[in-house]
């Protein structure tokens, strides 16, 4: 850290005894506005579960826990169940896990230990660049470049090598739950990536020398001393790509279809919490419909917060334990 | 018993294997910003002239027009949001850093990172709760401030975190020379940090302006020039996702070009920014 | 050339219970040990330094040592801090090439084998030369009992019994076995922290190397669990070669049997232990061990 010489101070004049209280009833006025900015936190918090339980108010009366079991969502007949939305946003969301967390953590392993010097700032870089890709971006590309491709080619091998999983049976569509995950999967690389290069440079080298001084080879000092001893962390990296990918919006919209739908295949389309959201908040006719829609935002904030606050927690006493235990 | 190492071979072969694996990732992970660049530039440069900078969208089915309105309308939802995540984030951060028991701050942290992984179509909802129904319409405001919420925690994240670093010495000598403290804060330390602090927001502005989902039903988008801010509003993002989303052929070719700027103008804050304050304040290495 | 040694080899190794000397009438060519037997009784190199010389990008940290260390010794390495002697200590199993920059000019050999020759690797040469830190780092995430056989599962010993043998021998060695071995099971991380030291030389030892290294050992240790510690050092040269940095002169003078005074990257005197803290022949060796400086 470089520090620079201040800019030369302003100095106050010789104050009188008026001047003084003056500046301490300041003192207290700028303590207080600070102190308002960052209790906004707690308001912002307040505020956005508050108006969602408002604003769901009637589907929560209306329906009350089948809500959460109801497999129709037809705003049709007033039949709302937000069972195929949970449905999609899980699957969506554990394929992109599937394919994103043995892809960033290898990643991490290569930054950390394995990349020459000069190399691992410039790639952390594109990495940061990666995640700074606004997810609509995201979905245009995946909609109409990778959605062919993968239909044309990749998904019919699919079919044809794994065709007896019901997985990968049914009519490929392209746009469905597979594509949405591979798309998630490419959107949450670069959190998974960083947070688990963080937690594994917090490993102290002692554990590695440990390790070396065995004669282990390179993967087994990786292996023994870095991964076993950083899977808290890393889990916690993991929890923090699928909170994440929860709450993935207009990509997601995009290529997955938005037809609610539970089933076996992954090539079906199909919705999730907030593509559902997106996708009809402003055709929603009827308050019954509106509220619906706010009881999904419900759960998906819910959702999202749990996952989160599960995440920090992990990552942070990962986190803090190692700078303590080396300080 | 003895130790000789007969499976030498296979664990070096291994050990090859592996961290070949590792790099092979890397690969895969780096190749998507290749790609992504490569079809934006690909598909939408041809698209980027005169008439696509000031030109308003032209009828459904009809070619030609331009983004003009999209583009003048993020900024202007950039300012609006900045007018509320500024202050309320750049005050927390001051907070957090200057005043404030550890235990309080450690709660506001662990909450503002809370904060900052909501969805941010649910902060959609929350402003057209708060906005759109009252004034029964859609409008500037309404996507301003829905922005505006999701600034709030990464501002004063970012804030803090550079205010941390200026030295303590420069507020104790203040201190001694009889500056009240919160003079010693907005004349010494928010200055030596600004650099910083300024880089927070603009890195926060550019997350914000690629934000699609918010605006959705707050600012709903417009296909023509906004007015005041009381109407809704175009937005580059949202542009690009009703443009792709339609069958038409034209307006998806702009959906690319509009997609390249967005591109450009997001990298430009969230990175521009980053490198060129790099040298300041070493936050990370 | 290869690094790795057969039975037979180990076996007539001089320093180690040979069973049966009649038995080693064959030995590998390339070996200069007296005949089995004898070993014990003459002093013998186990490691040969000849004009090492280490660079850390255009630093150079070592100047042109030479030393031959003794089997079945202790072998204490003193100095003020900044001499060398941590960087020396690593050059003998080539643990400073996990530095970037690192590089070395000079010869090494371990019982007559060159350990930086052109086809020998790192990995072979830290499991015969092994090493323990100043800091102990047991692995948190396994038990007393896979910290100790950690090295040996990884030449690919699987079979239980030899583990839990090796296990025990290790542990005793490092007189740690009584403390325990009910619960074998248990963390390693629950153990004192001296008693996660001396898990760490036994670990070292399990893969039983030729040479065990320690880089002060004992400085993080209470008194009690020093004492404990020098006490394993003498009980182990028996069979090993030891060689130890200390900063601690009292406890080079009371655990080993030669001395090395590092200053500044040279090696300045080097000599029976006696003689060194008595009768040093050179001035800088007496400021030293006398406290006019370091």
């Amino acid at each position: 850290m470089k520090t620079e010489v201040a800019p030369a101070p302003v100095l106050p004049a010789p104050v009188s005894t008026g001047a003084r209280s003056g500046s301490r009833w300041m003192d207290r006025l700028f303590r207080l506005l600070c102190l308002a900015g960052a209790l906004a936190v707690g308001v912002l918090l307040a505020l956005v579960l508050w108006q969602l339980l408002k604003g769901s108010r009637l589907s929560l009366h209306e329906f009350g826990w089948k809500f959460f079991t109801g497999r129709i969502w037809n705003p049709v007949t007033e039949q709302f169940g937000a069972l195929p939305f949970v449905f999609g946003t899980l699957i969506s969301s554990l394929i992109a896990l599937l394919i994103a967390v043995p892809l960033g953590v290898g990643t991490a392993i290569y930054l950390t230990d394995l990349a020459p010097m000069r190399l691992r700032q410039p790639l952390t870089s594109l990495i940061e660049m990666l995640a700074a890709v606004p997810s609509v971006v995201w979905g245009l590309w995946g909609l109409f470049v990778l959605m062919p491709i993968l239909r044309a080619t990749f998904y019919p091998l699919l079919q044809k090598w794994f065709g007896f999983l019901p997985l990968f049976q049914g009519p490929i569509y392209g746009i469905g739950l597979l594509t949405a995950g591979v798309i998630l999967a490419i959107m949450t690389l670069p959190i998974i990536t960083s947070i688990s290069r963080e937690v594994l440079r917090s490993v102290p080298n002692l554990q590695r020398e440990a390790a070396y001084a065995l004669g282990a080879t390179r993967w087994e000092v990786t292996r023994i001393a870095v991964l076993s001893y950083a899977r808290r962390g890393l889990f916690g990296a993991a929890v923090l790509g699928l909170g994440r990918a929860i709450g993935e919006t207009m990509a997601v919209t995009m290529v997955i279809g938005n037809t609610p739908f539970i089933g076996a295949s992954l090539f079906h389309p199909a919705s999730t919490l907030a593509s559902g959201i997106a996708n009809e908040f402003t055709e929603a006719t009827g308050d019954i419909y509106l509220s619906s829609l706010f009881e999904l935002g419900l759960v998906l904030l819910g959702v999202t917060i749990l996952v989160n606050i599960l995440a920090q927690i992990m990552v942070r006493a990962f986190t803090t334990a190692e700078t303590r235990r080396v300080a | 018993m003895i130790v000789t190492s007969t499976n030498h071979r296979f664990r070096k072969f291994k050990s090859l294997a592996m961290n070949g694996l590792c790099v092979v990732c890397a690969f895969l992970v780096i190749l998507p910003l290749a790609v992504i660049l490569f079809y934006l530039i690909q598909k939408g440069a041809s698209s980027l002239n005169l008439a696509f900078f000031t030109g308003v969208p032209k009828p459904a089915g009809s070619v030609g027009g331009g983004m003009g309105n999209a583009i003048v309308g993020t900024l202007e939802l950039l300012v609006l949001a900045s007018c509320v995540g500024v202050p309320v984030g750049v005050l927390g951060g001051i907070y957090l850093s200057e005043y404030g028991g550890e235990r309080l701050n450690s709660w506001i942290r662990f909450w503002a990172d809370v904060l900052n992984g909501v969805p941010s179509i649910v902060w959609g909802m929350v402003a057209y709760a708060l906005v759109v129904l009252p004034m029964k319409g859609f409008s500037a405001w309404a996507g301003g401030l829905a922005l505006g919420f999701i600034m709030v925690p990464l501002v004063l994240r970012t804030t803090e975190e550079v205010l941390v670093l200026v030295p303590r010495s420069y507020r104790e000598a203040a201190l001694a020379l009889g500056l009240p403290q919160w003079k010693t804060i907005v004349r010494i330390v928010l200055p030596t940090a600004l650099r910083g602090i300024i880089t927070g927001i603009l890195l926060a502005m550019g997350r914000v302006a690629g934000e699609t989902a918010p605006l959705l039903f707050t600012a709903f988008g417009n296909s023509n020039w906004n007015r005041h801010l009381a109407e809704p509003i175009a937005a580059l993002p949202l542009q690009i996702f009703s443009y792709a989303i339609a069958p038409y052929d034209d307006w998806n070719r702009q959906a690319w070009a509009g997609a390249l700027v967005l591109v450009a103008l997001t990298f430009c804050l969230s990175l521009g920014v980053r490198l060129f304050s790099r040298g300041r304040f070493q936050k990370n290495t | 050339m290869n690094l790795t040694m057969t039975p037979e080899e180990i076996k007539t190794a001089p320093g180690r219970n040979v069973e049966q000397p009649k038995a080693a009438a064959s030995k590998p060519e390339n070996r200069t040990a007296p005949a089995p037997g004898a070993a014990a009784a003459r002093p013998f190199s186990a490691l040969s330094v000849k004009n090492l010389s280490v660079f850390f990008a255009k630093n150079q940290v070592l100047k042109s040592v030479s030393i031959e260390i003794q089997a079945q010794a202790v072998t204490a390495i003193i100095g003020p801090s900044g001499c060398g002697k941590s960087t020396f200590l690593r050059a003998l199993n080539r643990m400073h090439e996990l530095i970037p920059t690192a590089r070395v000019e000079g010869d090494i050999r371990l019982f007559g084998q060159d350990i930086y020759g052109k086809d020998v690797e790192p990995v072979i040469v830290r499991r015969r030369v092994g090493m323990v830190f100043q800091k102990s780092n047991p692995f948190p995430t396994m038990s007393i009992g896979e910290n100790v056989t950690v090295g040996l599962r990884l030449n690919g010993v699987r079979n239980r019994a030899m583990l839990m043998e090796q296990t025990e021998k290790s542990l005793r060695m490092a007189a740690l076995w009584d403390e325990v071995k009910d619960r074998l099971n248990a963390p390693a991380v629950s153990l004192s922290g001296g008693q996660q030291q001396r898990l760490c030389i036994a670990r070292a030892l399990a893969v039983q190397p030729e040479v065990l290294l320690m880089d002060e050992p004992a400085s993080a240790l209470d008194p009690l669990a020093t004492s404990k510690i020098e006490d394993l050092i003498r009980e182990l040269k028996k069979d090993y070669t030891i060689v130890i940095v200390t900063h601690n002169m009292q406890q080079a003078a009371r655990a080993s049997d030669h001395t090395a005074f590092f200053y500044m990257g040279e090696l300045v005197e080097f000599g029976a232990t006696p003689q060194i803290f008595t009768a040093p022949k050179e001035k800088r060796t007496e400021d030293y061990v006398t406290g006019r400086f370091g």
